[in-house]
This record gives C-alpha cells, sequence and structure tokens, in this order.
C-alpha cells in the first residue's frame, strides 16, 4: 500500500446552507476539499459543480439545510464525499426527480440527473414529510 | 447593492464576469442587461465568462436567458472564454446552451459580432 501523507484532516466541512450566498460557500469548501484529494481540474470543476446543484436542491426544495465535506482516504485512493441534509417535503419519486428535465422548482431540472453524472456515485435517502439526505461520492 | 459592471463600447455591451456569482447577483445581470440592451440601442452582447471556474445549471440558464431575450430585442449575444473543463462539465451535466453563441474570447467574439452585423 502506498503510504498517505499523515497531516490531511479527515473531519467534515461543515456548511448550513439557508441562502443563495451560502451556495457559494459550499461551492468553495467543495472546491478545497477537491483539492485536498488532488483532483485535476476537470475533477474539481465536475465536484463544485455538483456542490451547487445539491446545495441549491437543499435551498429551493428543502427550505435549506446543510452540507457536509468531507475527504475519503481508502488506501492509495483518495476521494471527497458530500452530504446533504434537509429536513424539507421529501422527494415523492426519486426515479422522475432523477429525470432530465423534471423539476417543480424555478430550475432546468437538470439538478438531481445531472448532478449524479458529475459524481462516482449517489444514494437518496428521503422521507415525505420528513426531509431528504443525498450523499454523493467522487473519488479520484 | 453588488452589481456586475456593463461596458459600453458603441452598439456592444461588455460583461465581464470575474466573481463567483450567487443566484441573485446572476439575475441582476440579466434584468440590468435588459435595461441596457434597451437604452443603449445595443446591437451585440459579449459575456467574457473566463474567470468563471464553474457554470452551474442556474448560470447556463441565465446565459441562455440573456441570448433569448437579447434576440428579442434584436442583439446577439457572444458568450467568450468558456474554460475547457467549464465546457465539459456542462455538457455532462446536460447544459449544452442550444442557442448560445460563443467564441474562444473577447476579440474573437467581436469579429463573431461584426459578421453578424454586415450579413
Amino acid at each position: 500500500m502506498v503510504p498517505l501523507a499523515v497531516d490531511v484532516s479527515r473531519e467534515a466541512i461543515r456548511v448550513d446552507i439557508s441562502s443563495n450566498e451560502d451556495v457559494v460557500v459550499v461551492r468553495q469548501k467543495a472546491r478545497e476539499q477537491a483539492q485536498r484529494a488532488g483532483f485535476s481540474l476537470l475533477e474539481t470543476t465536475k465536484l463544485v459543480t455538483a456542490a451547487s446543484e445539491l446545495a441549491r436542491n437543499a435551498l429551493e426544495h428543502g427550505g435549506g439545510g446543510s452540507a457536509e465535506l468531507e475527504l475519503l482516504l481508502d488506501g492509495a485512493r483518495r476521494g471527497v464525499r458530500m452530504k446533504f441534509l434537509d429536513d424539507g417535503p421529501g422527494i415523492a419519486d426519486v426515479d422522475q426527480a432523477l429525470t432530465d428535465g423534471f423539476t417543480t422548482g424555478k430550475g432546468l431540472g437538470l439538478g438531481l440527473g445531472g448532478s449524479r453524472r458529475l459524481v462516482s456515485d449517489m444514494k437518496i435517502e428521503t422521507v415525505v414529510g420528513v426531509g431528504t439526505t443525498i450523499t454523493v461520492v467522487k473519488w479520484k | 447593492m453588488e452589481r456586475i459592471p456593463i461596458l459600453r463600447m458603441g452598439r456592444t455591451l461588455l460583461v465581464t464576469i470575474q466573481v463567483d456569482m450567487h443566484d441573485q447577483l446572476a439575475v441582476r445581470l440579466l434584468d440590468d442587461l435588459t435595461g441596457m440592451i434597451v437604452s443603449t440601442s445595443a446591437s451585440g452582447v459579449i459575456i467574457d465568462i473566463s474567470a468563471l471556474d464553474m457554470v452551474d445549471s442556474f448560470i447556463g440558464r441565465m446565459l441562455a436567458d440573456v441570448a433569448g431575450t437579447a434576440r428579442i430585442l434584436d442583439a446577439t449575444t457572444v458568450v467568450v472564454g468558456i474554460q475547457p473543463a467549464v465546457a465539459i462539465t456542462l455538457v455532462e451535466l446536460g447544459m449544452a446552451l442550444p442557442g448560445v453563441k460563443t467564441a474562444l474570447d473577447v476579440e474573437r467574439g467581436m469579429e463573431l459580432l461584426d459578421g453578424t452585423a454586415r450579413s
């Protein structure tokens, strides 16, 4: 196994999402984590774009929430995990929500499906009336 | 109130986006540009996004809205300076920006507008 630098903090960065400016903060923090994971420019751009989409989703559909951005170390493999939590209305039909063009908001309906294409893995946990947690992982 | 400056050069409006835009700022820019196209009788709009290291679906939609609104107001919009990583990400996201003219830099954007004006 390739030894890793041990000075990398594995603690998650947490950002509250309650305004448009917070979405920008989430983007900045996602960029920081991407750089710590050693992502290329393209990988960084994809991660930051997915972070922006999902943070906006939490704000617009979830009525606000929070993001947790964490550096992942798996042997020599590095990645970033981003978790977006809200206690909004939940998603009634996840398959439909992932379909390009479907929207209940003001956007184009590309946020969820588009974000999934930009990351390695996406998990959606949602309960109608309780809230939604979307977790994405992108490996270098 | 925070605003993105719009420069006027003859009948062309030039906008250089140099900040990480939050959504309200993007909406304000669309409003400001639309108003200025009318008040200055502009025939062309160049939006330089070379300083943007990310364009998500909201900013992408704003660019498409500017182009669409400007067209109705008889002005042509050219988006210039899209970084390669941003272009790849936009397409993967599902936003190929149909209907938005693009050029590699401001100079080529001006040439494109000149060509459009003559033809």
